[in-house]
C-alpha cells in the first residue's frame, strides 16, 4: 500500500510536504519543463510587492564551500504586472501557488495581502519579514518582535486566505519572534529565511557581491535550520514549514522530526531544477521502505 | 533538457585552456551558435552550484565498437579560473557528468551574402566556433582573436579549416598584431565595401570596445555575454546585466541566462 503522503497545513491539504521556496521557483512557469507541478506540495513564487523592484547591482551571487550567498534585492515584476502575467499559469496548474510578498511600511504589507487575498489562483499568503539584502522593510519586520507582530496583524486584518509568516534566522531568539507571529494571527510560520554572510576578494581586497553581504543559503546552513525549527516547534500550535539546505528526502525528513509540517526546497532548484518533485518520490519511497504508513506520523517525532 | 553525458576526451588545448568532448543526446544536434549548458563537475556539496560553458561544437561520432552507428557529440572549451574547472580539468573519458542545457538565446545568423566579423577574446572564442561554422554556409566570415599572450589564441587551425580568414592580436605581440583585438577590427572596418553584422565575445572590457565601434559605425553587433549564475533557467535573477536605459532611477536588468546570453549590443549599458 502507498504511503499516506498529505499534509494538512493552515486549513490546505496538501498532497505531500515538498513546497519549493521563495526566489527559487521564479513564478512557477520557468520551471514547467523540468518538475511536474502536480507531483509537489505547493510552490511559492518569487517575492511580490505594490511596485516593480530592479533589484541591486552585480555580482549578486556568489558559492561558497557548501552554500551561496546572494544579494539579489527583491527583483520582482510587481502585483499588477503579476497578476496580469503570472496569475494565468497558476490558473493551469492543479497545486496550491502561494504568493511571498513584502513590503516598505506595514500599510503596503496590508495592501499587498488585501491585493493577494482578491485572487482566487493564489492559495495562500506567505509574508516575507525577513529578506537581509534590502535597506527598508524586510530585515528590519524581521528581527522586531513588536515590528513583526504589527505587520502579521494589519496583514491578518486585509486577508482570509491561509497566512503564512516566514522568519529571519538572524536574531537572537527566534522563539520570541515565532510566539510574536502566532500571537498577532499567523496561520503558519516558515524558517528560516537566509543568514546574512559575506565573501571576500583577497586579491582586489573588495567585497564580492556589490551589496557587500548577502544571504547565506544551502547544505552549510541544514544544522542551523534543524535548530531552529526543533526549538520553534516546541513553543508554537501553529504548522511549521521547515527551510534550509534541503538537498534531497532525508534532509526533509529530518525537519520534519524536528517538527516541520511541510518543507520548502531553495537552492536545491538551482542545482537541480526537478530537485523538489524528485524529493517528494524519495519520500515516499522511504516511508514505503520503512513500512511508515502515514507521514503525518513522522510530524514533531523526534526522539530526545 | 537534463541529461547525463560521458565524457569523450578533455585535452588541455593550450596552457590553462581545455576542450571537452561529451556525449549528448540528439536533441543537442539542434543546439543554436551561443547557447550553453550548466554543467555540474560532481555529485558533492563543493563546489555546489553548476558551471555555465558556452557550446563550442556539436557533431556526431561514431564509437569504436564494431557495427556502431554514428552519435551525437557536444563540446565545450573551457579555462580553468577556479576549484570547480580546475576539477573539471582533471576528470578523463568515460567519467560521467550531469548536464543541463541547450540553455539561453543564441546568436541570430542575420542575413546571407554580407560579411561576418567575429571578435573574440581567450576562452570568448568558446561560442564563436559553432556560430563561425553556421555563418560560412552564406557569407565571407573574418575572426577577430585576440589575448593576451599566444596562450590565450585557441583552436584558430579550427576556424582556418572553416574558411574563416583570422586575424590575431596579442598584448605582448608573441602572437599576430602587437595590441588589442579591437585595432585589427577597425583596420577591416575602415575597407569595408557593403553590408557588415559584428558577433563579439570576451571580457568586458572588449565586448565594451567593440559595441562602442558598432555604435559608432552603425553596423550591428551581437555580444555574448557571461554572468554568475546559480540556475541557468531565470531563477535565481544572479545574473542580470543592465539593459540601455538602465539607472539607479530607472532600472532596466535583462537576465543574462534566459533574454541572452547573446544581446543586440545596442540593448545594453555600456560603461564609459
Amino acid at each position: 500500500m502507498r504511503p499516506d503522503m498529505t499534509v494538512n497545513l493552515a486549513g490546505m491539504k496538501l498532497r505531500n510536504p515538498v513546497m519549493t521556496a521563495s526566489g527559487t521557483f521564479g513564478y512557477g512557469e520557468e520551471f514547467a519543463e523540468y518538475v511536474d507541478m502536480e507531483s509537489i506540495g505547493a510552490f511559492v513564487t518569487k517575492g511580490l510587492s505594490l511596485k516593480p523592484r530592479a533589484g541591486n547591482p552585480t555580482p549578486r551571487i556568489v558559492e561558497t564551500p557548501g552554500g551561496m550567498l546572494n544579494a539579489i534585492g527583491l527583483q520582482n515584476v510587481g502585483i499588477d504586472a503579476f497578476i496580469a502575467k503570472k496569475v494565468p499559469y497558476l490558473r493551469s496548474v492543479n497545486t496550491p501557488a502561494i504568493a511571498n510578498f513584502f513590503g516598505n511600511t506595514v500599510d503596503e504589507y496590508a495592501e499587498m495581502a488585501r491585493r493577494l487575498d482578491e485572487i482566487p489562483e493564489v492559495a495562500a499568503l506567505e509574508v516575507n519579514i525577513s529578506c537581509p539584502n534590502v535597506k527598508q522593510g524586510g530585515i528590519v519586520f524581521g528581527t522586531n518582535p513588536d515590528c513583526a507582530a504589527s505587520v502579521v496583524a494589519a496583514c491578518r486584518a486585509a486577508t482570509k486566505k491561509p497566512l503564512i509568516v516566514k522568519l529571519s534566522p538572524n536574531v537572537t531568539d527566534v522563539v520570541v519572534m515565532a510566539r510574536a507571529c502566532e500571537d498577532a494571527g499567523a496561520d503558519a510560520l516558515s524558517l528560516i529565511n537566509t543568514l546574512t554572510g559575506m565573501a571576500i576578494d583577497l586579491d582586489r581586497r573588495r567585497p564580492v557581491l556589490a551589496n557587500i553581504t548577502g544571504g547565506f543559503s544551502g547544505p552549510a546552513i541544514k544544522p542551523i535550520a534543524l535548530r531552529m525549527v526543533w526549538q520553534v516547534a516546541k513553543a508554537v500550535k501553529v504548522p511549521i514549514i521547515g527551510i534550509g539546505g534541503i538537498m534531497n528526502a532525508v534532509d526533509a525528513l529530518e525537519f520534519m522530526l524536528a517538527g516541520a509540517t511541510a518543507v520548502q526546497v531553495g537552492t536545491a532548484s538551482f542545482i537541480n531544477p526537478g530537485a523538489a518533485q524528485k524529493i517528494a518520490g524519495d519520500m515516499e519511497a522511504w516511508l514505503a521502505e520503512h513500512g511508515i504508513a502515514d507521514i503525518k506520523s513522522l510530524i514533531g517525532a523526534l526522539e530526545t | 533538457m537534463q541529461f547525463i553525458s560521458m565524457i569523450l576526451s578533455n585535452v588541455e588545448v593550450s596552457p590553462g585552456y581545455w576542450r571537452m568532448r561529451m556525449t549528448a543526446p540528439p536533441e543537442c544536434a539542434s543546439a543554436r551558435p551561443g547557447q550553453f549548458v550548466m554543467v555540474r563537475v560532481n555529485g558533492a556539496i563543493d563546489p555546489l552550484l553548476r558551471r555555465p560553458f558556452g557550446i563550442f561544437d556539436v557533431g556526431t561520432y561514431t564509437p569504436a565498437q564494431s557495427g556502431a552507428v554514428p552519435q551525437p557529440y557536444l563540446e565545450m572549451l573551457y579555462r580553468v579560473v577556479g576549484k570547480g574547472t580546475a576539477m573539471l580539468s582533471t576528470l578523463h573519458g568515460s567519467d560521467l557528468l550531469d548536464v543541463l542545457g541547450p540553455l539561453g538565446k543564441g546568436f541570430d545568423l542575420g542575413v546571407a551574402d554580407e560579411e561576418k566579423l567575429i571578435v573574440g577574446g581567450g576562452v570568448g572564442l568558446a561560442p564563436l566556433y559553432l556560430l563561425a561554422k553556421e555563418l560560412v554556409k552564406g557569407s565571407k566570415v573574418r575572426l577577430f582573436a585576440g589575448g593576451r599572450t599566444r596562450d590565450d589564441i585557441l583552436c584558430i587551425t579550427e576556424f582556418e579549416r572553416l574558411g574563416v580568414e583570422c586575424y590575431t592580436a596579442t598584448e605582448d605581440g608573441s602572437l599576430g598584431e602587437c595590441g588589442l583585438v579591437t585595432e585589427a577590427l577597425l583596420k577591416r572596418l575602415d575597407r569595408l565595401q557593403g553590408g557588415a553584422t559584428i558577433y563579439a565575445c570576451g571580457p568586458h572590457g572588449m565586448l565594451n570596445a567593440v559595441a562602442g565601434i558598432a555604435a559608432e559605425r552603425r553596423i550591428p553587433c551581437q555580444v555574448s555575454l557571461e554572468g554568475y549564475m546559480a540556475c541557468g533557467v531565470g531563477a535565481c535573477l544572479g545574473c542580470v546585466a543592465p539593459g540601455h536605459s538602465h539607472s539607479p532611477e530607472t532600472p532596466d536588468f535583462r537576465c543574462v541566462c534566459t533574454e541572452g546570453p547573446v544581446f543586440e549590443s545596442g540593448e545594453l549599458k555600456w560603461g564609459e
